[in-house]
């Protein structure tokens, strides 16, 4: 049995009226990775913030390497040899890879012996776990997965033996988190100890030894990850048996609905993000766009749905042309049956310092319904708010209370009721599941596949493979603008992460 | 000959009315690059300026006049800092208020003290800094060219000139040669970096906004003790704003921010020379035309010529520790 790297005894930490974490105890041994799982709000950030020392325990204890330690801040977390690697990358954009390692942990007043000393350390690093970055790159010119390794570097730099990672695939392509998995592996081999917060099941089954899951505040369970199940930790984890497969019948696409031609979109520094994109969605399928993000996903739901103008290009809603060079607006599409549900609920989805009831109608505030007169009626769309929280179930339950107090998953059920109840013929979704947590996640799901059912247009985009596999019935992939591929449900995961790449499929083949 | 003369006087005339602005927006720069938006360097400035000329006229000393304008202006920047950094409030109204602060007890305690409407008495020579004349300057006077250029230009100048332009490298090699600097700039593009690499971020700042003190207080002494003899209500006249065009204009750069403080010093020697002159083609121009010149030209650069200045990240954003 390997000796405890970090126990964890009696945590309890509440902000205002919410207990965070209650009584949680947690061992992890030396040498091993270890996974965090749970939903969100279940309280793995907190605790892994009082282990690091951004918050304080209210009361516990907490030992590294069998010696009690009294972490306050990070400086105290470091000088004890344990490092993270946030959700948020906590790097300066535009300082370089080294100055971004030495920021903190300079080893005098002036810069020149610092940035020597790191940079030959650097090299070091780069020959024992295989972490390649060029030293004197600006951060804002390196993709994510690079940042990413840079903050690794930044922990090692600082001598860490623990490496606390937060959620860190979210941001990663397939083939970038397999790297990082590789990374890790190696880090285990030179005994270094590793802690995983993921929500994703699969890479806790693919790369931990052991896996501890909380819920509501609590430590339910912790186990090797050997002898458990995805479904069981699924279960552990909303209290609950869920459906992890999306179950669904046959496709049977009718006539086509949107259809986009030869669409061209530049963003705001007039960079080209949607090049010359065609395709077509018919009533009762669902089509999934797959990418990584940033492949000018954002760009054709923003034109499309009329916040963002095109360049050029042609699109028909049921036969009759729409002009999204221009003349349509939100609104416009909205009445001709095109419901959107934006990316990025809280700036462009939702108004947070809103109430539930206000955000519930926001777009179809025009509505006679909800109308007395010139002014809103009230009562008509607090009854109406009403009628939403019951049908999706939202909590809690009160169409009065002010948005942002609603967690992540609750809100995207706000916006998904919105829409869906207007009865539009076409629903554009972004990101449907993003920050909602696996409960949410399959009452989305299920939604989405009844609108399908009832013959609706569905236009899925995402950047969860998982959930454009088992939702769409086909499947389109975009890079850098383009759609570089056609492919059906039943296309495997690494075909498309090629495709996702913008790996030519001859060169795949090769 | 003659033009040659004239230029070299509108030169100097340059140099000595860029250097409150040159002061002003280096102090603006520590502050701004730490994330902490100064729109109160017009006010600091003007409570240096009365605290130096009070405390020389009363202690007959301008080293003395210095130090107290510094420590009224560090104690402004430390309650801007308290409202902003440790109470998280709105930096430009808290800027706003040390504005109105300023204009208004300068005076009040101006007429309180020493009952001459608001100004403080005149200073007489050795309760200024005097201009401080290189060695061989008087000699090489006479000389054509080289002997202007050195007598008039480069030697004297008062203390306080030399400082602020030794302040411009000495700026950039704290900013991009220390640990401080290294520090302060990330404070102000992401302070949860620097947080979470157990730096404090209050502190940081908090140095930060000092050295804005420290700098401030120069500038109005140098206002009060070496451009006038004595305090003049609202002297400082809208300086501390064009300080900090100057430093939007020059990115927040310290040498960029010198060129900056030079063109608007030299916009402001053009009108005083041109003033009533007549000028070639258009004719006799309206003394008003001339002063409003360097302002209307502060506007046309800012909104047309500079390009895409991006200020830091985190500015104007008060720290809250929180994931």
């Amino acid at each position: 049995m390997a000796e405890a790297a970090i126990e964890l005894i009696g945590i309890n930490k509440s902000f205002g009226p919410v207990h965070a974490n209650r009584d949680i105890n947690l061992e992890v041994a030396r040498g091993t990775i270890h996974g965090i799982v749970g939903e969100n709000g279940a309280g793995k950030s907190t605790l892994m913030s009082i282990l690091y020392g951004f918050y304080q325990a209210d009361s516990g204890e907490i030992k590294v390497n069998g010696k009690p330690a009294s972490i306050k801040t990070s400086n105290d977390a470091i000088a004890a040899g344990i490092g993270m690697v946030h959700q948020h990358f906590m790097l300066v954009d535009n300082f370089t890879v080294l100055e971004n390692v030495i920021l903190g942990a300079e080893s005098n007043a002036l810069l020149n012996s610092s940035i020597a000393k790191a940079r030959s350390e650097l090299v070091r690093l780069e020959r024992e776990y295989g972490l390649q970055v060029n030293p004197d790159a600006l951060i804002e010119e390196l993709p994510v997965g690079l940042q990413q390794r840079v903050e690794i570097l930044k922990a090692l730099y600082r001598g860490a033996e623990i490496l606390i990672l937060d959620e860190p695939t979210g941001v990663l392509t397939p083939a970038e988190a397999d790297h990082l998995f590789r990374i890790l592996k190696q880090l285990k081999e030179q005994g270094k100890t590793v802690v995983l917060i993921t929500h994703k099941l699969r890479e806790i089954m693919a790369i931990t030894d052991t896996v501890s899951v909380m819920r509501q505040g609590t430590m339910v369970a912790t186990r090797e990850t050997a002898k458990t199940t995805v479904e069981e930790l699924a279960e552990l984890m909303v209290g609950r048996r869920v459906l992890l497969r999306v179950d669904k019948g046959e496709a049977k696409p009718g006539a086509v609905k949107l259809s986009v031609k030869n669409l061209v979109v530049r963003d705001s520094r007039g960079v080209t993000m949607v090049d010359d994109v065609s395709f077509e969605v018919r009533a009762g399928e669902i089509v999934g766009i797959a990418g990584v993000a940033g492949n000018g996903q954002s760009e054709l739901l923003e034109a499309i749905s009329g916040i963002r103008n095109a360049v050029s290009g042609s699109a028909m809603l049921d036969g009759k042309p729409i002009d999204l060079t221009g003349a349509a607006d939100p609104g416009e599409l909205r009445e001709r049956g095109l419901a959107h549900v934006p990316e990025d609920r809280h700036h462009v989805g939702l108004v947070l310092a809103f109430e539930e009831n206000e955000n519930s109608i926001l777009g179809y505030h025009d509505d006679p319904r909800y109308l007395k007169g010139p002014l809103l009626n009230i009562d008509a769309i607090v009854a109406d708010a009403k009628d939403k929280i019951e049908k999706y179930d939202i909590r809690p339950s009160n169409p009065r209370l002010k948005t942002a107090n609603f967690s992540g998953g609750n809100q995207q059920k706000i916006v998904l009721a919105r829409e869906i109840e207007q009865d539009p013929g076409v629903l554009i979704v972004g990101q449907p599941t993003r920050g909602v947590d696996v409960g949410a996640i399959e009452f989305i799901h299920k939604r989405l596949i009844a609108m399908r059912d009832a013959g609706k247009a569905v236009l899925l985009v995402s950047v969860e493979l998982d959930e454009i596999r088992s939702l769409s019935d086909r499947i389109l992939v975009m890079f850098a603008g383009r759609i570089v591929g056609e492919r059906g449900p039943e296309a495997g995961e690494g075909e498309l992460g090629l495709l996702m790449a913008g790996v030519e499929q001859k060169e795949a083949a090769e | 000959m003659d033009f040659f003369n004239v230029a070299v006087q509108t030169l100097d005339s340059t140099i000595r009315l860029s250097v409150p602005l040159l002061l002003a927006c280096l102090a603006g720069l520590y502050s701004e690059r730490s994330g902490i938006f100064d729109i109160g360097l017009e006010g600091k400035m003007l409570a240096g300026a009365f605290a130096s000329a009070a405390a020389a006229s009363v202690f007959h000393s301008a080293w003395i006049g210095l130090g107290m304008g510094i420590l009224i202006s560090v104690a402004l920047a430390l309650v801007h800092g308290f409202a902003s950094i440790t109470h998280r409030g709105n930096q430009i109204v808290s800027g706003v208020a040390i504005n109105f602060v300023a204009a208004g007890s300068t005076i009040i305690l101006g007429q309180a003290w020493f009952q001459q409407g608001g100004r403080t008495p005149a200073l007489a020579p050795g309760e200024r800094f005097e201009a401080i004349v290189f060695p061989g300057a008087d000699a090489i006077r006479d000389v054509p060219i080289i002997g202007p250029i050195y007598s008039e230009l480069i030697s004297g100048h008062s203390l306080l000139v030399y400082i602020a332009f030794l302040a411009v490298p000495f700026t950039w090699w704290v900013l991009f040669r220390t640990r401080f600097g290294l520090r302060l700039r990330a404070v102000g593009e992401n302070p949860a970096a620097v947080d979470t690499a157990g730096i404090s971020v209050e502190w940081l700042r908090y140095r930060a906004v000092i050295c804005t003190g420290i700098l401030t207080g120069i500038a109005g002494a140098y206002l009060a003790m070496v451009q006038n003899a004595g305090f003049v209500k609202d002297m400082t006249a809208g300086k501390g704003f064009i300080a900090l065009a100057a430093l939007i204009f020059a990115k927040w750069k310290p040498v960029n921010a010198m060129f900056a403080c030079l063109l608007f010093g030299f916009l402001d020697a053009i009108a005083i020379r041109l003033q009533g002159s007549p000028l070639p083609v258009i004719g006799k121009v309206p003394v008003q035309f001339m002063q409003a010149l360097p302002y209307v030209l502060t506007v046309v650069l800012l909104a047309g010529f500079i390009g895409k200045a991006i200020p830091p990240r985190a500015g104007g954003v008060p720290y809250v520790k929180e994931r």
